[in-house]
């Protein structure tokens, strides 16, 4: 038996609605969180445009054009309000969320990562080091956010949490793999951004003409591995 | 059979109610800043509510019109005018092959919409037509028009010109919209860090005036005004927004996001603009000042509802003229 937390439900406006497990970056929420997300896409609920799921909440956006048109004497919000509150008691009290574990080749060299070498002395450590601990761990995806298809994962090692930079860069190029405390990430885009640049994949995380247009999703769990500039330019060519 | 750009924008580009079901991979719903003009731009040419539609902002494009179309223009008044003569808004407008569209002023309101009868052949992406700058898809190419791009029209005019010298006819009825704006008065309902302001600034919120900065754009207005203070610093973890959120930034100033908002943000949710609302704010331009008003979520719902019926029925009596002048 996995203890249910307690939650609460507010209005994030007129037109959406959040529950909140826990106000803290946890894998057992986030598992929760993602079941829960699971759950309330499965209801189909019409009048449900988006529901997005967070490190410890999940928001459903509906079309209260639509669904004050069905008045039916409760609100709207108390409709959904209560459709969330069956879908909690349902789901967390047996969590069942379904992981995809995902590797990702990414360039340490420091032609690609222009953060790696001053993260490394700043912690005391060797660059090798650095590469060693940033792909030890198997990440998970607690959020897509910032960007279409940017995925905030956590946690990194201890030794390497590292803050923002102080004056974001006013380009990072997509691919570049980056540390911001605790949380590590890549750039679907080239676009500003204030996060430790350790590396760069190859690898595409966006690809507009596609369905699933994103390569990561939330809830996946993603180890990194590390290869060389010669393996990172044939990847990308392909 | 299409509308040539010749000359554009500070920004236009293609819209339309937008883009759902995909903010769980970060990918924000975009569509028009003010989506009541850009329905009442559709219902005026007997288009589908969500028919994409051109939104542009002062100053707009010039076009010229390679094909005989009914168009209509809703939302800001730019004194459009076609062969130096005043083109009106909330009217159909019936355009000869040849005419050339061109905004002189900006006289009140910061984006206008402009529907064509039938609609643009446009990129659909992920479900819908709006631009997604950013990623570069929908819309025309994913990107906003430039010289000498054409938008195709999905379909022919049935309509025979008059015979005479002018360029266009303005068909003889107007939508009336003035009800579905406020003028200088915002609502909002609280957000969940509502609380975290201290009395004084909840007061002030509330009380003080608000403008219009011009570092605004689709992705948010940013607001200038009283400095707001929270009584405790909460390291807040990024969780949903939505468009209408009023979040606080650290330097006690607002932010509202607007239709090209992020999907996810960790700055205190002072409240959110209602559903309403947001078109009377869109339409709000730099400089322009409001005051804000906090109403209930029951209050918001109600306010939704009796707008959607009023809208319904403008859009059904802008659908029974055009069939009457049809039927003609």
């Amino acid at each position: 038996m996995i203890n249910t937390s307690p939650y609460t439900i507010y209005p994030c406006g007129d037109h959406a609605i959040t529950i909140e497990l826990d106000n803290r970056v946890d894998v057992e929420i986030s598992r929760q969180v993602i079941s829960l997300y699971q759950k309330i896409r499965s209801l189909k609920l019409p009048g449900v445009l988006d529901i997005i799921p967070a490190y410890s909440s999940v928001t459903i956006v509906y079309d209260l054009r639509l669904l004050t048109k069905q008045f039916t004497g409760a609100s709207v919000y108390e409709t959904m309000h209560a459709v969330l509150q069956n879908a909690a008691n349902d789901v967390l009290s047996a969590v069942v969320a379904q992981t995809r574990l995902i590797r990702i080749p990414v360039c340490y060299d420091t032609s690609l990562a222009p953060d790696i070498v001053s993260l490394a002395a700043l912690h005391q450590l060797t660059v090798e080091e650095v590469i060693q601990l940033h792909t030890a761990v198997t990440y998970r995806v607690y959020m897509i956010g910032f960007l279409p298809g940017f995925a905030y994962m956590g946690s990194v090692e201890e030794r390497i949490i590292t803050p923002r930079k102080e004056s974001p860069r006013t380009n990072v190029p997509a691919g570049s793999v980056g540390i911001a405390g605790e949380q590590t990430g890549i750039y679907p885009f080239a676009s500003p951004g204030g996060w430790q640049l350790i590396g760069q994949t190859p690898l595409p995380m966006f690809a507009v003409n596609q369905s699933q247009p994103c390569y990561l999703q939330p809830g996946d769990a993603v180890q990194f591995f590390s290869i060389s500039v010669e393996e990172f330019f044939k990847t990308k060519q392909v | 059979m299409s509308v040539r750009i010749i000359k554009p924008g500070l920004l236009d580009t293609v819209q339309d109610a937008g883009r759902y079901g995909y903010q769980h991979l970060g990918i924000n719903p975009g569509g028009a800043m003010d989506s009541i003009a850009m329905r009442i731009a559709n219902a005026l040419v007997g288009n589908m509510a969500n028919e994409a539609v051109l939104e542009m902002h002062f100053p707009a494009a010039e076009m010229v019109f390679e094909a005989t179309v009914l168009i209509a223009l809703a939302g800001a008044d730019f004194s459009a005018s076609i062969d130096h003569k005043e083109v009106p808004l909330h009217h159909p407008v019936l355009v000869k092959q040849g005419a050339a569209l061109k905004f002189i002023q900006k006289k009140k309101g910061s984006c206008v919409y402009l529907s064509v009868e039938g609609g643009f052949e446009t990129m659909q992406w992920l479900g819908s037509s709006s631009t997604h700058l950013q990623v570069g898809a929908g819309g025309l190419e994913g990107r906003q028009l430039q010289k000498n791009d054409r938008l195709v029209l999905k379909k022919e005019s049935n309509y025979l010109f008059a015979e005479n010298h002018s360029f266009f006819e303005v068909l003889p009825w107007q939508a009336k919209v003035a009800d579905f704006y406020s003028d200088g008065k915002i609502r909002c309902v609280a957000g969940n860090e509502f609380d975290l302001l201290n009395d004084a600034s909840k007061k002030t919120l509330l009380a003080t005036p608000f403008t219009i900065s011009s570092s605004s754009n689709r992705m948010g207005y940013r607001l200038q005004g009283a400095d707001l203070q929270t009584t405790v610093v909460k390291e807040m973890l990024s969780t949903a927004v939505t468009k209408g959120t009023i979040q606080l930034l650290p330097n006690g100033q607002l932010i509202v996001l607007m239709a090209d908002h992020q999907t996810t943000g960790g700055y205190p949710r002072v409240g959110h603009i209602i559903s309403t609302d947001i078109s009377s704010l869109a339409q709000c331009g730099v400089g322009q000042t409001f005051h804000l008003q906090m109403i209930t979520i029951e209050e918001a719902e109600y306010s939704t509802r009796t707008q959607e019926m009023n809208l319904q029925q403008l859009i059904n009596a802008c659908n029974f003229r055009l069939q009457q002048y049809l039927a003609l």
